[in-house]
């Protein structure tokens, strides 16, 4: 009982042929090993989505971050060109870390003229060079203009910065045709953050796998809804709209958000009370760039449209949400069946009491679904662990997941072959 | 902050105006269902003069009473999950999961 059509291939699957239908194998969610190759041949050497330039609106606005995944810290800051940099949180003189407050291994953020080492007051300007050498002349030929901070390659898209430790491919060819596609959405306009963030005790791959399909929406999440509307979701099931690989990348386009519902009595008291919901506030905000939405946005144009889930690899999410805001999810891996969880909800600004009520619920809204989401992580890597089963059936809604896991596989596996040449070539 | 004067019936639910998330949500895990459902009763029929009130003043510049009314409504919304749907406070399925709200706007 299809609603929605699916391409001349038959499914969205078969559309393409290279991901095949069998079942996925998810050892790659359990193995230390393969975690251990994954660090090297996909979060190494991929562009990495470390936040919004928000957060460095100026001179000398700097945050640190952490990634264990790469085993290092970072420092972002804007320079006094306004160039955005990114260099390794590590003092030249002995490797302490440079940027921290009362604890080295949580995150920090602020602004300055330049980085004092707390050691021994070594100073660092906002483009990394070393302008102070406490007691210069105790140091042997020391010519400072060779022990600057050790910069990392960082690049900014509409308003997003990511860095790379050892990049293969500019930004912009990464992001390649879908990050064209949205270009041009009013990101900038969307100011009101709301910042998220669990330790989740499951491999990187199966929280995004859990937000990349529907499937599972009108099950897990049936009490979210009003008993009539649970029963009919339930009954129908899940069919997207649309789904699209780029490369490396992916994208799922939902229908759904009633907003406002057609008959008020499908959604609670307190939504009809505030015009907001899971989908966000019913009212779009006044803004330009909403309308026409950019093409890579709702593609299929359809009038049921709601959201739209893109996965850039490796570890961002980015959705648009039909009545006018974005949020973002970015999986830090710590452990092959751990990593911290960040979700950014992004809002135009409110103007007054009603609208800011609107997004508060729509806030509260999103952590109740994800509290859901999160906790049947856990549960699955436990038993995935137990490698009693390795090997699942995966449907055609559940396509994004395939993809993923597929390319994780290819990054490993090149890369284990760009190792064994160069060990032969040695 | 006292609330003002022409909601002074809220006066005995004025502990859930918390100005932030992980207050109001410490709040509701360590409040019974009774408590939760007549804070509710009393505090969402109020919700549309509440907000009437409230944007009767320049939202960047809130008098304090209309600050903590402010809050209290943020309560009502955080209230409403356990009370309109859940019959429990916390959310079901979730079990251990938790999300902790690490950046928000504070009115």
């Amino acid at each position: 009982m299809a609603y929605f059509p699916k391409p001349a291939a038959g499914s969205w699957t078969e559309n393409y042929p290279e991901l095949g239908t069998g079942p996925v194998d998810y050892r790659d969610s359990i193995d230390p090993a393969f975690f251990e190759e994954e660090k090297e041949a996909i979060f190494r050497r991929s562009w990495l989505n470390v936040g919004r330039v928000e957060r460095v609106p100026k001179v000398g606005s700097y945050f640190t971050k952490e990634l264990a995944v790469v085993g290092t810290s970072l420092i972002i800051v804007r320079g006094k060109d306004k160039k955005v940099r990114a260099f390794h949180n590590v003092c030249r003189h002995r490797g302490n870390k440079l940027v921290w407050n009362d604890y080295p291994g949580e995150e920090s953020a602020g602004t300055c003229r330049q980085f004092t080492c707390k050691y021994h007051a070594w100073r660092y300007g906002l483009d990394g060079e070393l302008t102070f050498v406490q007691q210069e002349e105790e140091f042997f030929d020391l010519d400072k203009s060779r022990y600057g901070l050790k910069e990392v390659a960082c690049d900014v898209w509409e308003g997003f910065v990511f860095v790379n430790l050892d990049p293969q491919e500019s930004l912009l060819e990464h992001l390649g045709e879908v990050g064209k596609g949205l270009e041009g959405y009013p990101f900038h306009e969307m100011t009101e953050v709301y910042s998220y963030r669990a330790e989740v005790g499951s491999n990187w791959k199966l929280f995004i796998d859990a937000f990349a399909e529907f499937y599972h929406a009108p099950i897990l999440h049936q009490k979210q809804a009003v008993k009539s509307e649970a029963d009919k979701l339930a009954n129908t099931g899940f069919e997207a709209l649309h789904y699209e690989l780029f490369g490396p990348h992916s994208m799922v386009s939902s229908w759904g958000g009633m907003a406002p519902p057609k008959d008020p009595s499908m959604v609670k008291p307190i939504e009809r009370a505030l015009r907001s919901g899971l989908f966000g506030p019913w009212d779009r905000p006044a803004i330009e760039g909403l309308d026409p939405l950019p093409p890579a946005i709702n593609p299929s144009r359809h009038k049921s449209w709601g959201t739209d889930s893109f996965i850039i690899f490796p570890n961002f999410m980015l959705l648009v949400w039909a009545p006018g805001w974005y949020l973002t999810y970015n999986y830090w891996p710590t452990a092959v069946d751990r990593h911290v969880f960040e979700a950014n909800l992004y809002f135009v600004p409110p103007r007054n009491a009603r609208e800011r009520l609107g997004q508060e619920l729509a806030t509260l809204t999103f952590k109740e679904y994800a509290l859901q989401d999160g906790n049947t992580l856990e549960a699955t890597q436990t038993m995935l662990n137990s490698r009693a089963v390795t090997e699942f059936p995966v449907n055609d809604q559940e396509i994004l997941l395939r993809h993923l896991h597929r390319v994780a596989r290819e990054r490993v596996a090149e890369h284990r072959g760009e190792e064994a040449r160069n060990a032969a070539a040695r | 902050m006292p609330l003002p004067a022409e909601f002074a019936d809220l006066e005995p639910y004025a502990d859930w105006a918390l100005p932030t998330e992980p207050e109001l949500y410490a709040k509701r895990l360590a409040s019974s269902m009774e408590e939760m459902q007549a804070f509710y009763d009393a505090a969402f029929p109020r919700l549309e003069d509440a907000i009437a009130h409230i944007d009767g003043h320049p939202w960047d510049d809130l008098p304090d009473d209309a600050r903590t009314l402010m809050h209290l409504m943020q309560g009502l919304i955080m209230a409403s999950f356990p009370v309109e749907v859940w019959k429990q406070p916390r959310v079901p399925d979730s079990g251990a999961a938790y999300l902790d709200l690490v950046v928000e706007p504070v009115v």
